[in-house]
């Protein structure tokens, strides 16, 4: 295992930023940290990182305890922390070469080039990092990231505050990272974690709510598929409110109702045969999954105060 | 820790720091040596350095905070320590190598002021007339005091994300350091039982003492003592994100 967590508990003066989190993870995994602001998702990275401790719990990155052995730690992981803070002073390359010297890299001039190469900062190798755009200095922090090939790749938003095309480029990296190595990264976007992730963690005021594969996310909710019928005339709710299967009706206009049903059981033919039965006729029928975007919803809303 | 010192070793180099900080050394000494009339070697007409090593403690009461007060400020302030914090180093290496880096920027604005020494060894009757031994020892006391300075400037800034605060913070400890003890030392409630012991918590009793030309352990251990306390205390408040 790459990525051990067991009982991770943070407690910042009386408020629990995070609380018994625990999760493994190995590499070949791509891992989307999900999870409203505050949630704890750039906690649990602090802790990873061994930038901060965990009042509780252990963790361990590659075999290494976070508490006991963070140089190995910091050796074996690479970490894009929250807002990518860089050397702005710096050229790309100083900076590059700066973070080459820490990891004592052997041939350093040779893997700098590798890493401008991988990260498309070809064009702006020369530039001083002030002067690049903020989707430019996010390669640069994914290029020190990635610096010492480490097994583990942390990133907090690498993607926030990019324009479209840097957000399709950014994306396409760090799939390609996550063939060999653990990448787990920390999101607001839902259709990012669809595109990326392998696996999806939610974490809602410092608990874990969900850690399932990104298919197995949208049964973890009830009705996970929503059906919009719009009969001819009028029905007898309390009838149709009988049908295996419905979790939910909604209203939403004359005749026209919102069907939350188990994904499970396909209910759509026993809708047309009780419009039939009534002597009613159906004028539309359409079915949509639930995205990721309301599971999250659903799952971190349902986590109110005990 | 090589890494560290040579990153900050760079950023002085490629600002206008290193150039603006041995400038105005060199040109606030010159003027002090050379040129005020009260002050002159030319006018005093006695072949020393003493004007030199008197002045010294002043200018970096002001000079080597400003060099300081960005070393830890400007990392806390832009992030960039939690960079440096996630990469496999200690907390150790990263003060060190910012406290030799300060600590070389100093004592490259001293180095050339041993061109005065040498003018004023030709300038002597008869050429070489001037006590060489407490002119090294004094610059010995010189870069003790510096690196006391350097350790004090490091340790205001690891306090701080404010670069102002901590541009002040270090300018008096520097100065309480070293003259207020002796000023203290004369108060009635220790003056005739615990002058001579208040005295010696300050610098400038050991920075007179080695000026003299005579290294003595006991400043020597004083002066080490001092920085590693300061270096011990940025440690601890560098560990402070780790307890909250």
């Amino acid at each position: 295992m790459s990525l051990v967590l067991d009982g991770i508990t943070k407690i910042y003066g009386a408020q629990h930023a995070l609380d018994e989190i625990s999760f493994c993870a190995k590499s070949g995994e791509i891992i989307g940290l999900l999870g409203p602001n505050g949630a704890g998702k750039t906690t649990t990275m602090k802790i990873l990182t061994c930038f901060i401790p965990a009042t509780k719990g252990n963790a361990e990155v590659c075999g290494f305890d976070v508490v006991k052995q963070p140089l190995d730690v910091r050796q074996h992981i690479g970490y894009l922390p929250e807002h990518n803070p860089l050397y702005l002073e710096m050229y790309v390359k100083e900076y590059l070469e700066l973070i080459a010297r820490i990891f004592k890299i052997s041939k350093p001039q040779k893997r700098i080039s590798e890493l401008i190469e991988m990260t498309g900062l070809t064009r702006e190798q020369s530039k001083k990092i002030q002067y690049l755009s903020k989707g430019y200095r996010q390669r640069v922090g994914i290029a020190q990231a990635m610096m010492h090939d480490p097994e583990v790749l942390i990133l907090d938003e690498p993607t926030s505050g990019l324009d479209p095309n840097q957000l399709v480029d950014i994306r396409s990296l760090i799939h390609e990272l996550g063939k060999e190595k653990l990448v787990v990264f920390s999101t607001h976007i839902m259709q990012e974690v669809q595109a990326l992730c392998d696996r999806v963690i939610i974490l809602d005021k410092g608990k874990l709510v969900a850690d399932d594969p990104i298919s197995a996310l949208s049964q973890r909710v009830k009705g996970a598929m929503v059906l919009t019928v719009g009969f001819k005339d009028e029905i007898d709710l309390r009838k149709l409110e009988n049908l295996e299967g419905l979790i939910e009706i909604k209203s939403i206009g004359q005749n026209e109702y919102k069907l939350t049903v188990d994904e499970q059981l396909d209910i759509r033919e026993e809708i047309f045969d009780f419009a039939v039965a009534n002597g009613n006729k159906i004028l539309g029928m359409s079915q949509e999954k639930i995205s990721v975007e309301s599971v999250f919803q659903q799952i971190t809303s349902n986590q109110k105060e005990p | 820790m090589r890494a560290v010192y040579w990153k900050e070793i760079r950023s002085f180099l490629s600002s206008l720091i290193a150039y603006l900080v041995i400038s105005v050394f060199l040109v606030l000494t010159g003027l002090f040596m050379w040129v005020f009339k009260d002050t002159s070697i030319l006018e005093y007409n006695y072949a020393g350095l003493e004007q030199l090593f008197s002045i010294g403690p002043l200018v970096f009461t002001f000079l080597i905070p400003a060099i300081t007060m960005r070393s830890f400020s400007e990392e806390t302030q832009q992030g960039t320590i939690e960079l440096l914090a996630t990469k496999p180093l200690t907390d150790s290496q990263i003060i060190l190598g910012k406290y030799f880096a300060n600590l070389t920027l100093v004592l490259l604005a001293i180095a050339p002021t041993l061109i005065y020494y040498f003018s004023v060894y030709q300038l002597g009757s008869p050429v070489g007339n001037i006590d060489s031994g407490a002119v090294f020892g004094s610059y010995i006391g010189l870069a003790f005091l510096a690196a006391i300075f350097v350790s004090i400037g490091i340790y205001c800034s690891s306090i701080t994300n404010n670069q102002i605060v901590s541009f002040i913070l270090a300018a008096f400890l520097c100065f309480f350091m070293h003259w207020a003890f002796s000023y203290l030392s004369n108060l009635s409630i220790f003056f005739g039982r615990w002058d001579n012991l208040v005295q010696m918590i300050g610098i400038s009793h050991h920075y007179n003492a080695i000026s003299k030309g005579m290294i003595d352990s006991r400043n020597v251990i004083y002066f080490l003592s001092v920085i590693c306390l300061f270096i011990w205390f940025t440690h601890v408040s560098l560990a402070k994100r780790k307890w909250s």
